[in-house]
């Protein structure tokens, strides 16, 4: 008596992985359509005031218009390029900074203190005060970047300076490493993970405030800030506005999205050790 | 429960606590002394009037806002004027995102795949500067309090509904099964088992969106504003007025420590169980 062997089902089977991913992704995405469909619809219908609030066909329109236009993207390379230098100067100045104060108890609490009070203090409150002193806008959005930057980056490489192992480095002195070998095997690879993470942080607080900077030091000057201070001007440049909008939003996801996984994949270790998913 | 505070290294902690306070204002005052001598001595007389020394920030911003009759709880005109209405925008627009942010964030949290539908939008919202909306609001709600209040609950109710989102599924399964074997219902186990162990990543979300809540209020000041911080730096500015200027921003920093430490009084009491949890563990 033997049984007809069980026909296999032929179903497309995805990967775990793939399954695991896609449905996410498809979910993902229709809560994306049901939200742009609100947005046509609620314009086509009279919902909302298509001059306040333009359907999303229109805004999608001219999204796709400004990024062949070569001004809009003079103007978005103007703020990738403050943000950069913001980002950079800030990384300069807070990681030996932030190293210095982690590794001596003494200036850390004192380091503390000024942090804690000058960290408050956002970076826009100077702008009427740098409008004075420094005259050019872009160095003007650079500084601001660089201050609102330093401290993400500056209260993590302390948190990281703090976390290194003291049985390594107590281990790395029996070993008869140098200074400069402790410095380079013991505190780099300890500290770095921490230091990539105020960066990523610092990232979308610098792109906030060379944008916030531009938007708000009147007009005449480049950027995306001003490319929608100029727009809201027009009576009919709400299109405009939500399409730099559109813009902006994406280009943050996608800085955040690159410093993301370039922290997943140069300290895959790090992340593996924490138990997080990699 | 007393008797746990009083432990051997509860007691050391306060003791270093209460010496750690001493020695960071010293090292405060240090600082402010270093300041006052650059400002006086070293700074070119180009740059002087742009960088007035402490003392004449200090007693600027004594007497711009805090000279006033005590029947105004000292407050002068110019803080009853600008001071009062930052504030009133600033915490109504952090509770009102709060009062949002936190139950959708749970509830999207608790829910296997309502959050897979709106997490790239909240993810793009997020990503948006706040302050770019602005004009937006402005076409909206013209330049009214509204339009301020509505920038700041855009820009902090995605770090308040992304850390509840994190907070409510991080809840232990193993203590909600104990909580369903116990018959306890929907309700109880909500308000029992998983806003509890929510807690800390909504007091992480509340905190970071507290000190934006006081970027997007000065931001929205700056423009076409009638009163607030905002206004009041940028007419210090039209005319010129460098020391009100200064400590404007050095209120604006006072009014971000004083908050910040009063949410971590809070927090620090309300999540007690936790860190004595921690310390017996």
């Amino acid at each position: 008596m033997t049984h007809p062997p069980a026909r296999k089902p032929v179903v497309v089977r995805l990967s775990r992985k793939a399954r695991r991913t896609a449905g996410p992704l498809l979910r993902g995405f229709a809560g994306v359509e049901v939200f742009l469909l609100a947005g046509g619809v609620g314009g086509r219908v009279g919902l909302v005031d298509p001059s306040y609030l333009p359907p999303t066909s229109t805004v999608l329109a001219h999204a796709g218009r400004l990024l062949t236009d070569g001004g809009f993207l003079r103007d978005i390379a103007f703020t990738l390029g403050g943000w950069s230098a913001g980002l950079l100067v800030a990384t300069a100045i807070a990681v030996p900074a932030g190293v210095l104060f982690g590794s001596l108890p003494v200036v850390d609490s004192a380091a503390r203190v000024l942090v804690e009070f000058l960290r408050p203090i956002p970076a826009v409150a100077l702008v009427p005060l740098a409008l004075l002193v420094v005259a050019d806008q872009g160095e003007m959005e650079r500084l601001l970047a660089a201050y609102a930057a330093t401290w993400p980056i500056l209260v993590n490489t302390i948190y990281g300076a703090g976390a290194v192992d003291p049985l390594a480095r107590d281990m790395a002195r029996c070993f008869g490493l140098g200074r400069a070998a402790i410095l380079l095997r013991v505190w780099l690879p300890s500290v770095a993970p921490f230091v990539a993470t105020g960066v990523r942080l610092a990232s979308s607080v610098a792109l906030i405030v060379t944008i916030s900077t531009e938007l708000i030091s009147g007009g005449g000057g480049d950027g995306l800030g001003q490319f929608v201070f100029d727009a809201s001007g027009d009576p009919d440049g709400a299109a405009e506005v939500f399409a730099a909008v559109l813009v902006i939003g994406t280009l943050g996801l996608l800085l955040d999205a690159g410093l993301r996984y370039g922290e997943r994949t140069a300290f895959r270790w790090h992340f593996e050790r924490l138990g997080e998913p990699g | 429960m007393s008797g746990r505070r009083t432990t051997a290294p509860a007691r050391r902690r306060a003791g270093s606590g209460l010496a750690g306070t001493a020695l960071r204002w010293s090292v405060f005052l240090v600082v402010v002394g270093f300041w006052q001598l650059v400002t006086t001595t070293l700074t070119p007389a180009d740059y002087a009037p742009y960088f007035p020394p402490p003392s004449t920030i200090a007693r600027t911003l004594y007497e711009t806002w805090f000279s006033g009759p005590v029947s105004h709880g000292f407050l002068t005109g110019t803080a009853i004027h600008d001071l009062l209405p930052s504030l009133g925008r600033l915490l109504g627009g952090w509770a009102l995102a709060a009062a949002v942010g936190i139950p959708a964030g749970v509830a999207l949290g608790r829910s296997r795949h309502a959050i897979e539908y709106v997490r790239p939008l909240v993810h793009f919202a997020r990503s948006i500067p706040a302050t770019t909306l602005i004009p937006v609001f402005v076409v909206l709600f013209r330049f009214s309090t509204t339009m301020r209040v509505s920038v700041i609950v855009f820009g902090v109710v995605w770090p308040i509904l992304l850390n509840a989102i994190e907070g409510a599924r991080q809840v232990e399964p193993a203590q909600l099964d104990i909580a369903r074997v116990f018959k306890l219902g929907r309700q109880t186990r909500l308000w029992l088992v998983v806003v509890p162990a929510a807690a800390p990543r909504i007091f992480a979300g509340l905190r970071i969106s507290l000190s934006l809540s006081i970027i997007l209020m000065v931001t929205s000041e700056l423009v076409g504003a009638t009163d607030g911080i905002g206004f009041f730096l940028s007419n210090a500015k039209k005319g010129f007025e460098l020391p009100e200027m200064w400590s404007a921003i050095v209120l604006l920093g006072i009014v971000g420590y004083v908050l910040n430490t009063a949410l971590l009084a809070v927090e620090r009491r309300v999540l007690g169980w936790q860190y004595d949890a921690e310390e017996y563990r």
